[in-house]
């Protein structure tokens, strides 16, 4: 009876999570081993491996892949390393600390649009002006470049640049709070000891914090490997043509952009991105698991 | 190394920023701690006793007046150019280091002509470990110890440099009563064995008295007696002083003096010799108290407490400031009922005498 009981309070969790989670993860699996998968007929010709072989081989794939990676590699260290830097300043200041925490923070509650609006102002170029960036630039004595529509590293300069920008108040968020949670007889005990800065840093601060530093790599490689909606903010919807895609936008297009209609070869693509995340997660357990304080 | 305070005053401002006066945590401390000697500093929660630790140690610094170690004025000294050892009452071992990580920070910390090398920074950590007797436990991270464990470690590391004061803040209250005992006699042990001159806070008195060789009592960030525990406990300077130490606490009584004798109502008690006419305070300690049929203190019998060793009779007597007195006698005189009526005489000497007013020990001739 109480086991009966159990599963009943279970069930109305377990419902919702089969026919909005565990349904539709089974159902992508299954699209990527259907070849030519239509959803309006409901019908395919074949099955098999042909859309991963497919996908793997198409550039704009590898694309971005490539872009995706390079998201993840340069924001994710950066935007963390950025946010303890900022994070220890607020924490050794007493004037004006709420004020900076707050002006830290407005990105985050700030629309997207509106963000987007002010990347336009300084980053594009129009018919009336290069953009705030490259007046500067000018103003230095340097040639302007067009970071929206113009060379590769500009474009992802402006990427990354926005993506850490979005990113650093939640990490900053975290990493305050972690900091103000350290007990400061640790601190104390250390002046007593005449422990440098440096050394209190590297070893009384940073090991106490590592639970949350780790916490925020990992859950920053998730969502930097999810980057999508950034990208389409800065370059428009077209980021194939823009070269900026990346793998979830790969994903999109394939199935509801102007090529659409090919859920196939977007379920193989959303799988192969699952394993790039699921092995750097793994990985990213497995060394701070080694590294954590019991 | 003898501590001296001078003029000691650290004042905070007040947390209520609409209270203009400043929290005065220490008010004109002014005494010598002898070298080599272990200090209780003793006092209700806070008056005042960690931060009198924390201008010690340097962490603090005083708002006035200075602190010498032996002849060096350190009031502008660091913390860690004062050559202290610290020890907190939650320990701050840092949990992501082994015991013997722990104990070697402080030399780590050392630079320039001071540097040691490694082998004698082990050997070091090894000798301090073995002077608390953790030196099996080396290998372990704090998380994994006992609380009187993690005790030892944090004393080891406070005393692995050699310092010249040791300081202890609180460091029995994290731990439970069985290991408590065991660990002040410890204190005292380690405390002999190095000769570094120790003051350690604490507000449990019992703790104070037992391990001390010198007991400073304080309130309200005011110096109220220094002594030898037992001197303080037999001479308090003042009724509060005299409340604070003993347990069960001194019986108090309103009271007045006529003739050169105490009276508790009508009861005639015993003369007080050297004392003016008029109304007092008179306290007597649990073990002031003699039974005795034609005793002259007449009280009611409440209830009777066999401790083994010792008898505790609770009774009352309307002169009595609180509402039970509490007696502790020895168990070979048993009473012969649990319930009416119970004399005593009392021992000059455990009775102390107050102003009323100033709450100042009145002095007794022939005491």
């Amino acid at each position: 009876m109480s086991k009966f009981k159990g599963w009943l309070y279970l069930l109305p969790a377990l419902l919702f999570l089969g026919i909005f989670m565990i349904y539709p993860l089974i159902d992508v699996i299954i699209y990527s081993f259907e070849e030519n998968f239509n959803f309006a007929s409901q019908t395919y010709s074949g099955t098999g491996l042909f859309n991963f072989r497919y996908v793997l081989r198409d550039p704009y794939f590898l694309r971005a892949v490539k872009n995706t990676f390079i998201i993840v590699i340069i924001t994710v260290p950066l935007s963390t390393g950025i946010a303890l830097l900022i994070s220890l300043a607020l924490n050794s200041i007493k004037a004006l600390k709420e004020l900076f925490q707050t002006v830290y923070f407005l990105p985050y509650v700030t629309n997207t649009l509106a963000v987007g609006l002010v990347f336009m102002i300084l980053f594009k170029k129009t018919a009336y002006s290069d953009g705030l960036i490259n007046l500067l630039i000018k103003f230095f004595g340097g040639n302007s470049v067009d970071f929206i529509e113009g060379p590769y590293w500009a474009k992802l300069f402006v990427m990354c640049f926005y993506t850490i920008w979005i990113v650093l108040p939640f990490k900053i968020l975290i990493l305050t709070s972690a900091l103000a949670s350290v007990n400061p007889d640790y601190y104390k005990a250390a002046r007593v000891d005449g422990t440098s800065r440096l050394r209190i840093f590297t070893r009384i601060t940073l090991p106490m914090i590592s639970p949350m530093i780790f916490y925020l790599v990992i859950t920053g490689f998730i969502g930097a490997f999810k980057a999508y909606s950034d990208e389409v903010a800065i370059f428009g919807s077209n980021l194939n043509a823009a070269g900026m895609n990346t793998i979830v936008g790969y994903v999109y297009d394939m199935l509801y952009g102007d090529s659409g209609g090919y859920p196939s070869y977007a379920s193989a693509a959303s799988l192969i991105l699952f394993a790039i995340v699921f092995t750097i997660t793994v990985v990213n357990l497995m060394v701070s698991r080694k590294t954590a304080i019991r | 190394m003898k501590v001296v305070l001078q003029n000691l005053t650290k004042r905070f401002p007040n947390r209520n920023k609409k209270i203009r006066e400043d929290v005065i945590a220490v008010n004109n401390f002014n005494f010598e701690i002898p070298d080599g000697k272990l200090i209780g500093l003793l006092g209700p929660s806070g008056c005042g006793k960690s931060t009198t630790l924390n201008l010690i140690s340097g962490l603090e610094k005083p708002s006035e007046g200075k602190v010498f170690f032996g002849d060096d004025d350190v009031t502008d000294v660091t913390p860690e150019n004062r050559g202290v050892g610290l020890v907190f009452q939650n320990y701050a071992l840092y949990p992501h280091l082994t015991v013997k990580q722990n104990i070697m920070f402080p030399l780590e910390n050392l630079k320039g002509k001071d540097k040691l090398s490694k082998e004698v920074m082990e050997q070091k950590a090894l000798e301090a470990a073995k002077l608390v007797q953790i030196d099996q436990l080396m290998d372990r991270r704090p998380g994994e110890l006992s609380g009187g464990q993690q005790q030892r470690v944090a004393i080891a590391r406070a005393l692995v440099k050699m310092p010249r004061v040791l300081l202890l803040d609180e460091p029995l209250s994290n731990l439970d009563a069985r290991l408590r005992l065991q660990t002040r006699e410890e204190i005292k042990r380690i405390q002999l064995e190095t000769g570094i001159t120790t003051v350690f806070v604490t507000h449990d008195q019992e703790e104070a008295m037992s391990i001390s060789d010198l007991i400073v009592v304080m309130k309200d960030g005011i110096f109220q007696q220094m002594g030898k525990p037992q001197d303080v406990y037999d001479h308090p300077v003042n009724m509060f002083v005299a409340k604070f130490l003993g347990t069960p606490a001194i019986n108090m009584f309103e009271a007045c003096v006529k003739d050169g004798f105490l009276y508790f109502g009508e009861e005639k008690i015993l003369p007080v010799p050297g004392i003016k006419d008029g109304e007092v305070y008179a306290g007597i300690r649990p073990e002031g108290f003699v039974l005795d049929e034609n005793g002259p203190l007449s009280c009611d019998l409440k209830a009777v407490e066999v401790m083994g060793r010792d008898t505790s009779i609770v009774c009352r007597n309307p002169s009595c400031m609180t509402e039970n007195i509490r007696v502790i006698v020895n168990s070979d005189r048993a009473l012969n009922s649990l319930s009416g009526k119970v004399r005593f005489s009392v021992k000059p000497a455990k009775l102390h005498i107050f102003d009323k007013t100033t709450e100042v020990t009145l002095e007794r001739e022939g005491v």
